[in-house]
């Protein structure tokens, strides 16, 4: 994986883009956390595309949070990345806030988007199976929230991460920390809603919308309710994942996107 | 110096095994807790002892704004100082205050404050926090990396509503109104404003800027509390104006006895109750990812939840919170030494007094707070003698001649 440089005008936002693997076009939305060190779902899905992902800004080396306030506000910002990027007819992968914001896009811009992957996205809110609250979780309560096995999922958030008993880096970290959730907060704070139920009938796309069975942050059944929203989507569920799904079960998600598209 | 009495009314009848059985004293400790019927009880007699510190010679008596919670039971300090200004003529009504983001529009502050100056007659203190993470994020649901430029907003929007004599248009990102017109107007115009920070640069200078008071409100004492009050005067220095200690104020909780000894017979149950209790906030509603800014997060600063969060209150006896000057307790002697030691050490000229603690009954609230008037306070009086125990920027400027109130009786 390498990372590329891009700076959008006006705003002068420096955007941190990964790239990896060869093969058809694939843009990738990051979640809430922003990628995990040496991504796995990154990593696997490079082995059968040319992923490009670019990070939100306040996310790693990302720059420009400041000018982004709303869901509106990073739809089109979004879009001008995907501009920028020049890509050619690419699947549109985005899990969790990513698949909310690749939602947004392909509702927003249909005519450009044509293919369309949400990795248990956000976005829309059910009474009777509130989303949990992840702004006022602990760290340690994190890997059982994201993932199905909370032991890998400790061992895969906590990868290359630094020493937390070194107060420089807890400081660093907790810089870092209040940059992506602060930005995540704009469009998932309170309520992970943004008006996107709303707006999902004018997707076009074809949208393949993937669930972990055992996602215990964003229950399963709002997968059922984006593919009733959406006309031309199919709903698969993989088993033994949590919310995390593509860093938990990256080769199921690659084949799952590999039969659809 | 200007002794301010505080009043975070809390809820008093939380249970013994509080801590054990609810993660947080705010946001989701359950509402069935409340009993009416004692709040009824609670509200009248905190009350109570709010006009009797005026009584007794403070020269503020002290409200604020929390939401969701059994720490402090004012959704509104505004209806607790509307109360107050019918039955108290001289002191200045602290309001500290209201977190102006939560409103909308903000204009119902620049009113509600109005009115109360008005109905005071020229004796409100403004307070313009920007709120705790529990109240403004959690409870209020302000997203969080969108608090301040929110607060900053509703800043400048009343301060317009009350500086402005015609209806004007606020084209703002937060509130757009076509017709601001406040009515009625604040009797002092603009009244004194005091800020609660938290150790924010921004904050040091946001008050420098528009000359309020930096108020730090910390229940660690003023022992921790120097650190950040030292780069506080160091920016007041740097940014070249007059180090008046009136432009900076410190809360202390407070217990006086006729003996130390006495001191912790009678209060130490209920300061227990106040830092197990009242201050058990969960981490994860503490600061809100986004809340603080990278500044400040920078600063090393956090916020006195946080701060709560990680100390050990369970285990720490009353001889630690005292040695550790958490608070300021024991007799009439030791506690004007303290008082002396941290109005000089911080260069405060505004103490928030803390004298009614967590679950203290009335009859030990009286005595503490008589104590304190009559034989701590007089001996702090002229700590700062060049200023005369004033400085006219950040007090308030009440009416020559008030209209005197009539009960319903006469």
């Amino acid at each position: 994986m390498k990372s590329e440089f891009l700076t959008l005008k006006p705003s002068g936002a420096r955007i941190q883009v990964v790239e990896a693997g060869k093969g058809r076009d694939l843009l990738f939305l990051h979640g809430a956390g922003g990628h995990l060190h040496d991504d796995p779902l990154i990593a696997a899905l490079a082995t059968r595309y040319r992923v490009v992902a670019p990070l939100l800004p306040g996310y790693g080396q990302s720059t420009g949070e400041d000018g982004l306030r709303d869901m509106l506000d990073v739809t089109l910002h979004a879009l001008d990345v995907l501009e920028r990027l020049k890509l050619h007819k690419p699947i549109v992968v985005g899990h969790s806030m990513g698949g909310m914001i690749a939602a947004e896009m392909a509702a927003i811009a249909h005519t450009e988007i044509a293919k369309l992957c949400l990795l248990a996205p956000a976005g829309l809110w059910n009474d009777d199976q509130p989303v949990v609250d992840i702004f006022s979780k602990l760290p340690f309560e994190l890997p059982g929230l994201l993932f199905h096995d909370a032991e890998k999922g400790q061992r895969l958030l906590t990868a290359g991460r630094g020493d937390m008993e070194d107060p420089e880096f807890l400081k660093q970290f907790l810089v870092m920390n209040a940059r992506r959730l602060g930005m995540a907060g704009k469009l998932l704070f309170p309520i992970p809603d943004r008006g996107l139920a709303d707006r999902l009938h004018r997707i076009t796309a074809k949208t393949l919308i993937v669930w972990g069975a055992d996602d215990a942050l964003i229950p399963a059944a709002y997968g059922a309710a984006f593919k009733k929203a959406i006309s031309k989507s199919k709903l698969v569920k993989i088993a033994k994942a949590g919310h995390a799904v593509g860093q938990e079960r990256p080769e199921a998600v690659l084949k799952a996107i590999r039969a659809f598209f | 110096m200007k002794f301010t009495w505080f009043h975070l009314m809390p809820w008093p009848h939380m249970p013994d095994d509080f801590r054990q059985k609810h993660r947080s004293v705010w946001v989701d400790l359950p509402s069935k807790m409340y009993q009416p019927e004692l709040g009824h009880i609670a509200y009248h007699q905190y009350l109570d002892q709010l006009e009797y510190a005026e009584r007794v010679g403070f020269d503020g008596i002290g409200v604020n704004e929390h939401h969701a919670n059994a720490y402090g039971l004012m959704p509104s300090p505004n209806i607790m100082a509307a109360t107050l200004t019918r039955r108290t003529s001289k002191a200045a009504l602290v309001v500290l205050g209201n977190s102006i983001a939560l409103y909308n529009p903000p204009v119902r502050v620049a009113e509600e404050f109005a009115m109360l100056d008005v109905l005071s007659g020229g004796r409100l203190v403004a307070g313009f926090p920007v709120g705790t993470s529990m109240d403004t994020n959690y409870a209020y649901g302000t997203v969080p990396a969108l608090t301040r430029e929110k607060y900053a907003e509703a800043h400048d929007l009343i301060r317009k509503a009350w500086a402005a004599d015609e209806p004007f248009a606020f084209n703002g990102r937060y509130t757009k109104l076509r017709y601001v017109n406040c009515w009625p107007k604040p009797v002092q115009n603009p009244p004194p404003i005091f800020i609660p920070g938290g150790g924010s640069v921004e904050t040091y200078d946001f008050c420098i800027d528009n000359t309020y008071s930096y108020s730090y409100l910390s229940y660690s004492g003023y022992l921790r509390a120097k650190l950040l009050m030292d780069g506080y005067w160091k920016r007041v220095e740097e940014r070249k104006v007059d180090p008046s200690p009136y432009r900076a104020g410190f809360a202390q909780v407070i217990c006086v006895a006729d003996t130390d000894a006495e001191a912790e017979r009678l209060y130490g149950p209920h300061v227990n109750y106040f830092y197990n209790r009242c201050l058990h906030v969960y981490p994860g509603f503490a600061d809100a990812p986004g809340y603080r800014t990278v500044k400040t997060i920078q600063t090393g600063a956090l916020s006195q939840f946080t701060q709560a969060a990680a100390r050990d209150y369970p285990n720490m006896t009353w001889k630690d919170l005292v040695d550790g000057r958490y608070i300021v307790a024991g007799s009439p002697e030791t506690v004007r030494q303290q008082m002396e030691e941290l109005i000089k050490t911080l260069r405060v000229g505004n103490v928030f007094c803390l004298l009614h603690i967590g679950n203290m009954p009335d009859d030990k609230v009286r005595h503490s707070t008589k104590l304190f008037a009559e034989k701590v306070m007089p001996h702090l009086r002229n700590l700062w003698p060049d200023y005369q125990n004033h400085d006219d920027r950040f007090w308030i400027h009440p009416m020559h001649e008030p209209v005197p109130t009539r009960v319903a009786a006469e």
